[in-house]
């Protein structure tokens, strides 16, 4: 069969950025424009053509591995840059370069103005390769090669008005803390390689279940490791701390990045890796606990922000949350459902905000909004689509996948996480919704001057919205619940997970009454949320104040986000500075730089003296002629 | 007879040389200089290489030597003036040096030169006539060798000579340039040669220069 | 005859001589004189030893060696007088052109 082309799809925004790289400055906008954002369409249709043809293969082996050279080769190891392309992989490629493509369209208007417009595609190309290598690595070491470049151009574009000092330091913080995951990362690759001796997905899944036993230490700490992992880029309890500060970077960085792509790595990778997670059920405990905790977390403190990406930004924590519970109860197709969805979803939410931020000449913060639903009408509409959708009300694409996870956790035996779940949809639609009214509705706070130029934005970040916004709509129609023999897209992701204990097989398990009741019990939380909001802010402003100031001991608490910075700045950041200061002063200044500068004065020392040989004096020269002579003569003489 | 001849020409030769390396004034140094060579020559002549002996009349004292007084007088030198501690220091290591090198030299000689005395040389051909045979035979491509080399150190030493004239030359050509219509209208000459105007090897003083 | 270590010992003593007038003068003219001095006293080891190996041999090198003497006096002096043009001196020490 002839080649699909795989490593295009990572290869054609590579291609891109050398391209930019190179001649970037003589291209001018139209064509930076152009070049970037037709890779990623490019990469985008691949990605489509490969599906469909993976579509077309039986179900039993429906996966496709195209390799393009061998890496290394030490002894008995090797590795290769090889892709592969199987239902899940495929998903996440088409999730990635679907909205990437939106949200690129969507950049060429939103920064236009800025100076730095070429540099801005040059690193959202670079993101999207690595993202690419990430999802479509057919083994952990070319993964973790995409895992640090979505790092990296995190880092380069949180931080790309480095002329801000927030945004340099937001940078700063979500790299370092990225790489305390990525420290576990790596050594649950190792731990797993030393084991197996393969980091070959194909290989290890293969041979994991004779490797190691059900349970023992080894795979769980090799899982835990791989976990932690996962925390630091999807953000959950101990490594979220990054995701807040870096609103700091362009609206269209805090959408594709921190909401529809990067932050999904973590999910993806537990979902992938779930043969081991399988064999180690502390772990899988562990994730669930720590999503359902995170998901809550989040929430709470997510109801006390003023800043509207803020909001968002805890939003994407907390709904990262329900995905690693999904993870953890077993459900991964759940989990990867939502992680569809929420793309959709959250990404169009980033950009209306984004397109809000705009029409209002860079306001972000929601006491001074309100009011706008009148005036930028299409932005409203779309934003309440996605409102809705993450609030989890049918028919949007949230409640499906949410639904799906919720029902999950309640069939495979964890009660607590469905209620931590449950609780967490309140909170979510009430958060939503609240930004929605405060933004859109009731009365304005708009200052005068912003007032003035309020306006839609060009269709260049228009369309993107409503596509997004059909996309919320319609989403979720691939995975409607109660369906004999699973729905549209647990049909398509289960070859992946067939393997091992499946928890899409324990949704089935309860009746069809209890899941009617779940699925009634889901709507009505998020019901209460709408209407809590729309009480609280609407119909009685004044209600927000004095419940703000009854309750204000706990409003403090949620607002400084429970001070776990501040924590972490105590604990952990203040004395490793001071480490390195003392460091600095003792090693680096005295005994390294001592010891080269010392090399150097030893010179200095030395070719003084040996100048002194150097007089320019025919004398001189004529006296050591003399002298040597004698020496050799004296050699003569005693022999 | 021969001994005798030869210990008084060493006597003289070690003297003279002396005298050259320890006189301050340079002219005197040279002098003795001719008085070494001439005393060499008379050695030469003790140990039967005649023409080796006129050879070194003729060509050192009679050519290097003149050459060496042309340049004494051009230069105008006076006598040499030697002080200082770093000159005493010098001195003491020059004299130091020598003596060491000439014990070791004696020491060598000793050893190995116990050999009787020489022999006689054949009779026959003379000095002169046998040097010519040789030099035109088995040293023809040295002998012409060395026609290249003196025409080279002609050329070369024209050249040099000649050179850039320095601070001095052109302080000199100035000072030349200047009074040269002074003294027509002004200055009496009271020295019969116009120091200025004159070209040629007039005596140019320390201060002033061979400016040609 | 004249044993041979006569004249050796007495070239000995003429080249020394002439190497310590090297060391010891300032005078860059005497300092000259003084290698002519050594060069002397090597043609006198070599007539010493053409006498004693009853070979004519020596006195040809005495001839090429006073030959190229000649010449090399002739350009040294050349390059003395452009000395003493350029710094006004032919004191050695107070010369250090070769400096560096």
């Amino acid at each position: 069969m002839n080649p699909v082309h795989l490593a295009l799809i990572p290869g054609l925004p590579l291609a891109a950025v050398a391209l930019n790289l190179l001649l970037g400055d003589r291209l001018g906008r139209r064509r930076v424009s152009w070049l970037a954002c037709g890779a990623v369409g490019l990469s985008f249709m691949l990605a489509v053509r490969a599906a469909l043809r993976l579509a077309g293969m039986p179900e039993e082996n429906r996966s496709i591995v195209e390799t393009l050279y061998t890496w290394m080769r030490v002894g008995d190891f090797s590795a290769r840059v090889s892709f592969l392309l199987d239902p899940l992989s495929s998903v996440m490629a088409l999730v990635v370069t679907g909205v990437g493509f939106l949200i690129h369209v969507y950049s060429v208007g939103y920064m236009a103005n800025d100076a730095s417009f070429r540099r801005f595609f040059l690193y959202l190309n670079l993101f999207m390769f690595a993202m690419l290598t990430l999802v479509l690595a057919d083994n952990f070491l070319l993964m973790f090669v995409g895992w640090e470049g979505v790092g990296l151009c995190s880092y380069l574009l949180i931080g790309f008005w480095y002329q801000r000092p927030s945004a340099a330091e937001a940078g700063k913080k979500a790299f370092i803390v990225n790489r305390i995951g990525d420290f576990g990362f790596i050594l649950g690759m190792l731990v797993l390689f030393v084991h197996a001796g393969s980091l070959d997905y194909a290989r290890l899944f293969a041979v994991a279940p004779q490797v190691f036993a059900f349970g023992s230490a080894a795979i769980t700490t090799a899982t835990l490791l791989l976990f932690l992992g996962a925390t630091g880029k999807s953000a959950q309890i101990p490594l979220y701390t990054w995701l807040p500060d870096a609103m700091e970077g362009p609206t269209p960085v805090s959408a594709l990045i921190h909401a529809a792509t990067m932050v999904t790595a973590g999910v993806y990778m537990v979902a992938r890796t779930h043969v081991l997670f399988q064999l180690a059920p502390l772990s899988l405990e562990t994730v669930a606990l720590i999503g359902a905790a995170t998901a809550l977390l989040a929430a709470t403190i997510g109801i006390a922000q003023n800043d509207i990406k803020r909001v968002l930004a805890y939003s994407t924590v907390s709904q990262l949350g329900y995905m690693f519970m999904a993870c953890g109860v077993g459900a991964f197709t759940a989990g990867i459902f939502h992680l569809m969805t929420h793309a959709f979803f959250k990404a169009l939410l980033f950009l209306g905000a984004g397109s809000v931020i705009h029409a209002l000449s860079d306001e972000q913060d929601l006491r001074r909004m309100g009011g706008l639903a009148r005036r930028i009408p299409w932005t409203h509409g779309t934003m309440l689509v996605a409102t809705l959708a993450i609030a989890g009300i049918p028919p949007f694409a949230g409640f499906f996948s949410k639904d799906e996870i919720l029902g999950s956790a309640f069939a495979s035996g964890h009660p607590g996480v469905w209620l931590a779940g449950l609780v967490g949809a309140v909170l979510t639609s009430f958060y939503m919704f609240r930004l929605y009214i405060l933004c859109f509705r009731g009365e304005s706070r708009v200052s005068r001057e912003a007032g003035h130029h309020v306006h839609e934005p060009p269709p260049s970040m228009l369309v993107p919205l409503v596509i997004l916004a059909a996309l919320s709509v319609v989403g979720g129609f691939v995975g409607p619940p109660m369906q004999e023999g699973g729905h549209a897209f647990e049909r398509w992701m289960r070859p992946v997970f067939e393997s091992g204990a499946g928890g899409a097989a324990a949704g089935h398990a309860v009746s069809h009454a209890t899941e009617w009741v779940l699925i009634a019990m889901s709507v009505a939380a998020a019901g209460v949320g709408i209407l809590l909001a729309f009480q609280i802010y609407l119909n009685q402003p004044s209600l927000a104040t004095q419940l703000q100031q009854r309750w204000s001991a706990v409003h403090r608490v949620l607002f400084n986000k429970y001070w776990v910075d501040e924590l972490y700045n105590a604990v952990v950041v203040s004395p490793v500075y001071r480490i390195s200061q003392r460091l600095w002063k003792l090693w680096d200044e005295k005994v390294v730089d001592g010891a080269v500068n010392g090399v150097g004065y030893t010179l200095e020392g030395i070719s003084s003296v040996l100048r002194l040989f150097q007089t320019g004096f025919v004398g001189t020269y004529a006296l050591f002629f003399a002298l040597g002579v004698l020496v050799l003569l004296f050699h003569l003489v005693r022999h | 007879m021969t001994l005798t001849l030869f210990a008084v020409f060493a006597a003289v030769l070690v003297v003279s040389s002396l005298s050259v390396i320890l006189q301050k004034n340079p002219v005197a140094s040279a002098l003795f200089l001719v008085l070494s060579f001439c005393s060499l020559a008379g050695i030469y002549l003790v140990l039967q290489a005649e023409f080796i002996g006129m050879v070194q009349i003729i060509v050192y004292a009679g050519a290097i030597m003149v050459l060496f007084l042309f340049v004494i007088m051009y230069l105008n030198l006076g006598r040499d003036v030697e002080t200082g501690m770093q000159i005493l220091v010098r001195r003491g290591i020059g004299w130091a040096i020598g003596a060491v090198l000439l014990a070791e030299g004696a020491i060598v000689i000793g050893r190995h030169a116990a050999a009787g005395p020489a022999s006689s040389p054949a009779p026959g051909i003379g000095n002169a006539q046998a040097l010519g045979v040789l030099l035109y035979s088995r040293y023809l491509f040295p002998f012409e060798i060395t026609s290249i080399v003196l025409l080279v150190a002609m050329v070369g030493a024209v050249v040099i000579a000649r050179g850039r004239a320095g601070p001095a030359a052109r302080r000199g050509s100035a000072r030349a340039a200047a009074p040269a219509r002074g003294p027509e209208a002004v200055a009496p000459p009271a020295s019969t040669p116009p120091g200025a105007a004159a070209p040629g090897p007039d005596g140019p003083g320390r201060t002033g220069t061979g400016a040609r | 005859m004249i044993p041979l270590s006569w004249p050796l010992l007495l070239s000995a003593v003429v080249f020394v001589i002439g190497l310590v007038g090297v060391l010891v003068r300032r005078n860059a003219l005497v300092i000259f004189m003084s290698i002519e001095l050594m060069l002397n006293a090597g043609n006198l080891a070599f007539v010493a030893f053409a006498r004693q190996m009853n070979s004519l041999d020596g006195q040809v090198f005495v001839f090429f060696v006073m030959t190229v003497a000649a010449a090399e006096v002739a350009i040294g002096l050349a390059i003395i007088v452009n000395l003493f043009r350029l710094r006004e001196s032919v004191f050695v020490d107070e010369i250090n052109l070769l400096r560096g």
